[in-house]
């Protein structure tokens, strides 16, 4: 990867978008396509830093094992934890037909 | 003999411990303040006026019977609404998660309480944290007390002008990118960003978790030290909190710099209002008139965090956000099929810069773009890391702009993202490398706004960080008052 | 049955050979789910079981359960896995049993890497990585007769969510339906033995997926395979992989191609199903999870976890073999049905206490096996005692199956009680001498026939000194007696 815009086409922003689950219009995917590729651009010069053999930081911490006992806390009263919920139905968050097979 | 550091709050406290000022007095006067200038300023989500009255009147109750309030007692303290507050509803300045209730207080919070501060109110924010002027809020901006017209900055821009007005002496932000610091600068208050790990996240709804940490508003250095101590240290709640407790601060910090070395980074400075750098300038000579050794230095490396930021925090926070899916709470627009109502909840209930940085940082996660995307904002990361070590091998403190510029117009730069993420340029490379910074007000820009010193130290370096920002703090020349503010 | 072996006699129609690989989760048995502290239990009222952390809640956080990488730690050491330190990651996707729409699971460095499973066969299927990962809660869907695909709409329960799970995956070793059977039974058996999991796929703590595809005998290529789900017990996950393989052979012998699917099995109709959403490979966008750091377990810990492991299944399969001196054909059977009932601590007992281990074995796994509740009560020197009599051909086999039954019914009196009770006195072996002497003097004719070489006549004695002793004497042992007198 040199400093190239990349290309960021509608088809592109439809496909993110379904993968993240948001509905846009058509004038959005436009938009977003654009601006996504504008920000990329920028974000595209890291491109051409030297990262050889250097490994990527996922924490700036040096902590590792960190653990907690076996041992029960206590949990939410279920009547608050409905209470919220956009729709209930038998003590259970009701939601509509699902299309997909979970993975 | 160097006059100990101001610290109104922490006056304040003391005053109501001893039963000198009652804390119904304070909070009265706080609350008052807010309902006069919160209409024009619009800091304030959600005022807590009974809650506020009901716990001061607690506090006072336990100072007449001896029992200690606490360090913070009768304090009025403004929380940025993406803390969660048990009973009273968080809105992370979203309508997707309007009205929404969190049954538990994060641990920042019930720490704060514990320690006798008194809550008056959830400041707004960006939208979800992401933003750097506060004009993301699904509720509309909020305006900064120097000139209304005006950003406070962002994304804690409520709790920044609740401080700069006078609304409540205290204020708890959050800072991914600079969300803390550069709203500070903005608007003329001290904000600190502290080392990633040494304040619990837990309750902090996340943007993004590697970069996020809470961190205090105050008017003073003093002040902004007595609420890091308060809220810092271990929790058994958080994995990527520190085992250490919160070092003891406060009192060290009148130590001065004397033989410290400080570095002037190059890279915090170039490109900046020349009124800025010239704050800089002058803040970094009077390091030296104390006792400090001053030298210019590079950190190119430095140049590369917006560009890693804005893969990365995105990249985080398209996951992070994923749950608001319209099932368990918050918003839902009914729909045929669950996932229907998925997409048309998030549709409808994100603003357009949240929904930006979801797809920016899907496209960044997604498959065959990774490794040259998040992969290699990962390893940039590296890079600005190492080349702060080296830069901390030559000197104890780095010192530079908070910001490029100050105050902005509102609706100035909200059809460009870029321009608009370029007012982080000086704050994200902190957040990338886990180390404590902090902005210092230092004069103003000639025409009335609030400059920002910014002070940066290496990781758990907060002693000889707040140390310096003592004596930045104790040579920033006058300026003018917010034109919106308590009397 | 090696995989040659079974491949060669009807793992796949003749001419074919199948590739089969099995995933299986394992619901971990600790006292309280994989990041928070809300209990692990099964069948409790939907949604009791909740809290912040597992209901995943703006501002939560996950915190790794220390037991949980013990039995983590358990399974792969039992499966001779190599522990790695290994850290988690987020696997993205939408689902509304999914608290937090990402599931926190391990991609690329897991805890266990690189084992094997040994069948009862002795043939070994490799186990690539034993993984931890969070489970998810659980939906039912309503209206439609309770098929996902009619469903009206759907109810979620989020008791399970956050459950710990361990991910065993297997290298594609395994050849038919058969061995896909035992590698799970085995697996079962495993789990049990480490006390880390229940192993009940009826219960769902066990839950089997079976990668299948099918290639020309002989040949190394790859087939396309189909990911199998919803196999609910030993006999579904037999009978669907024996589906499978025969519809992946009916598409390739008339020239169509396989598609790479996720197939659900449906048990009534007998046959796989392809789910129609299927599409592309989904793209999880896994990243490593912020909220967790890494973990290394050391070197103490992980011999403290290995040095506590009881035996597993094949370990006391050997050990049973070891002590008859074989483990081929009929006796593996037996073997395998001791193990299976829980009853070799019995046979070895019994040896222990002098009996012969072929015959400990065989009445073991024969007869003491059709009650192996009560068997595995018996104490092993009274059952020794019983065996002894048997061997000593005090008692006949038919009568040893007798009293042995009686002792199972009544395990505090002695077989020789219980032998006298029926009527099954000691024949001495000197008064057998007597009888058979008697007998033969009684039919001089016959025993002349039987000294010239007609062995058959030693039935006839045999069924003399039966009638003389009421059925008590051993018939080897008079044909024996016979034998020996005459010379």
């Amino acid at each position: 990867m040199s400093g190239d815009a990349p290309r960021l086409t509608r088809q592109d922003a439809a496909y993110v978008a379904r993968l993240a689950r948001i509905d846009l219009t058509e004038d959005e995917l436009e938009l977003y396509a654009a601006q996504l590729a504008s920000v990329l651009a920028h974000a595209a010069e890291l491109g051409a830093l030297d990262t050889e053999g250097v490994e990527p930081t996922a924490h700036p911490l040096p902590l590792c094992n960190v653990l907690r006992a076996d041992e029960e806390r206590p949990c939410l009263d279920r009547h608050e934890v409905l209470a919220q919920a956009p729709a209930v139905e038998d003590h259970r968050f009701r939601v509509p037909r699902i299309l997909g097979e979970a993975p | 003999m160097t006059p100990p550091p101001p610290s109104p709050a922490l006056e304040l406290a003391a005053r109501v411990r001893s039963g000198e000022e009652s804390a119904a007095a304070v909070v009265e006067r706080h609350l008052r303040a807010v309902d006069e200038l919160d209409g024009e300023l619009h800091a304030f989500v959600t005022v807590l006026h009974d809650e506020a009255r009901r716990r001061a009147a607690e506090i006072d109750a336990d100072a007449a019977a001896g029992r200690d309030p606490g360090p913070l007692a009768g304090v009025p303290v403004a929380l940025k609404d993406n803390l969660c507050t048990r009973g009273v509803r968080t809105t992370c300045a979203s309508r997707i998660l309007e009205g929404w209730r969190p049954p538990y207080d994060a641990t920042v919070v019930a720490r704060l309480r514990a320690a006798g501060a008194v809550v008056v109110g959830k400041t707004n924010l960006d939208e979800f944290a992401m933003g750097s002027s506060t004009e993301n809020s699904a509720f509309g901006p909020t305006r900064n007390p120097h000139d209304p017209g005006r950003v406070p900055g962002g994304s804690s821009g409520g709790s920044a002008a609740a401080v700069a007005a006078g609304m409540a002496p205290l204020a708890l932000g959050s800072d991914t990118g600079g969300s803390i610091r550069q709203p500070a600068a903005l608007c003329g208050v001290v904000g600190m960003k502290p080392t990633y790990g040494t304040v619990s996240r837990y309750g902090l709804v996340a943007f993004a978790s590697s970069l996020d940490q809470i961190g205090p508003f105050a008017t003073s250095v003093a002040d902004a030290t007595a609420l890091f101590e308060v809220i810092g240290g271990h929790d058994p709640l958080d994995s990527t909190c520190l085992e250490r407790p919160a070092p003891r601060l406060l009192a060290s910090l009148d130590e001065g710099v004397d033989g410290l070395s400080v570095g002037v980074v190059d890279e915090l400075v170039e490109g900046t209002d020349p009124a800025v750098a010239a704050r800089v300038a002058e803040a970094a000579e009077a390091l030296a008139r104390a006792g400090a050794t001053v030298e210019r230095c590079a950190v190119p490396e430095v140049r590369h965090g917006l560009p890693a930021y804005y893969l990365l925090a995105p990249a985080e926070a398209s996951s992070n956000l994923a749950r608001y899916d319209g099932v368990r709470y918050g918003l839902r627009v009914e729909a045929a099929t669950v996932e229907a109502m998925n997409g048309a909840t998030r549709a409808a209930g994100f603003g357009p810069e949240v929904k930006r940085r979801i797809m920016l940082g899907t496209y960044a996660l997604s498959a065959g773009y990774y490794d040259a995307y998040y992969g290699q904002a990962q390893k940039t990361r590296t890079l600005i890391i190492e080349a702060f070590a080296r830069a901390y091998e030559r000197f104890d403190v780095l010192l530079g702009a908070t910001t490029p510029t100050t105050a902005f117009a509102i609706g100035a730069k909200v059809d460009d993202p870029w321009a608009m993420y370029l007012s982080d340029v000086c704050t994200v490379p902190s957040n990338l490398a886990g180390h404590p910074a902090v902005t210092v007000p230092f004069g103003d820009d000639g025409a009335g706004l609030p400059v920002g010193v910014q002070v940066l130290a290496p990781a758990l370096g907060e002693g000889v960080l707040l140390r310096s920002a003592a004596v930045v703090e104790a040579a920033a020349p006058a300026r003018t008052p917010p034109r919106v503010r308590a009397v | 049955m090696s995989p040659a072996a079974d491949r060669a006699t009807g793992g796949a129609p003749p001419g074919w050979e199948a590739v089969i690989g099995l995933e299986v989760h394992c619901e971990l048995k600790t006292r309280t789910k994989l990041f928070c502290g809300c209990r692990n239990a099964f069948g409790d009222e939907p949604n009791t079981n909740v809290c912040p952390v597992c209901l995943g809640l703006p501002g939560s956080l996950p915190v790794l359960n220390a037991t949980a990488v013990e039995y983590a730690m358990r399974i792969g050491l039992a499966l001779h896995c190599e522990v790695r330190r290994s850290r988690f990651h987020r696997k993205n996707y939408f689902y509304p049993d999914m608290p937090k729409d990402y599931q926190i699971s391990q991609y690329d460095a897991p805890i266990n890497v690189e084992g094997w499973l040994a069948l009862p066969d002795g043939t070994r299927v490799g186990i690539v990585r034993a993984h931890i990962e969070e489970d998810t809660g659980k939906t039912t869907h309503v209206g439609g007769g309770g098929r996902i695909h009619d469903a009206e709409h759907a109810l979620v329960d989020y008791n399970r969510a956050g459950v710990p799970l361990v991910e065993i995956v297997s290298a594609p070793d395994i050849a038919s339906a058969t061995q896909a059977r035992l590698y799970a039974s085995e697996l079962r058996g495993i789990l049990v033995a480490t006390d880390a999991s229940d192993g009940r796929m009826e219960e769902g703590s066990m839950r089997v997926d079976a990668n299948v595809s099918v290639r020309p005998a002989g040949t190394a290529a790859l087939g396309t395979r189909c990911e199998i789900k919803n196999l609910n017990s030993l006999r579904s996950l037999g009978r669907a992989i024996d589906f499978e393989i025969g519809r992946q052979v009916a598409l390739l012998e008339a020239g169509d191609t396989v598609l790479q699917q996720t197939r659900h099995w449906d048990e009534d109709a007998g046959e796989t199903v392809g789910l129609r959403s299927k599409e592309e490979a989904f793209d999880y966008r896994y990243f490593p999870e912020p909220d967790l750091v890494p973990l290394d377990p050391d070197p103490a810990w992980q011999a403290a976890v290995a040095g506590a492991l009881g035996p597993v299944p094949a370990d006391r399969r050997a050990r049973i073999a070891a002590l008859v001196g074989q483990s081929a054909g009929e006796r593996a059977e037996q073997i395998a049905t001791v193990v299976e009932l829980g009853l070799d601590a019995l046979v070895l007992g019994a040896v222990e206490a002098g009996a012969e281990a072929g015959l400990a074995l065989v009445r073991t796994a024969n007869e003491a096996a059709a009650d192996a509740e009560r068997a595995r009560r018996l104490d092993p020197a009274r059952y020794a005692a019983l065996l002894a009599l048997e061997t000593g051909k005090t008692l006949s086999p038919k009568q040893a199956k007798t009293v042995l039954g009686d002792m199972l019914e009544d395990d505090a009196t002695a077989p020789e009680e219980l032998a006298r009770r029926r009527g099954f006195e000691a024949l001495a072996a000197d008064s057998l001498a007597a009888t058979v002497a008697q007998v033969v003097a009684e039919h001089p004719g016959e025993w002349e026939r039987y000294c010239a070489g007609e062995d058959k006549v030693a039935g006839f004695f045999t069924g003399e000194v039966m009638r003389a002793t009421a059925g008590r004497a051993n018939g080897k042992a008079v044909a024996e007696e016979l034998r020996r007198l005459r010379g």
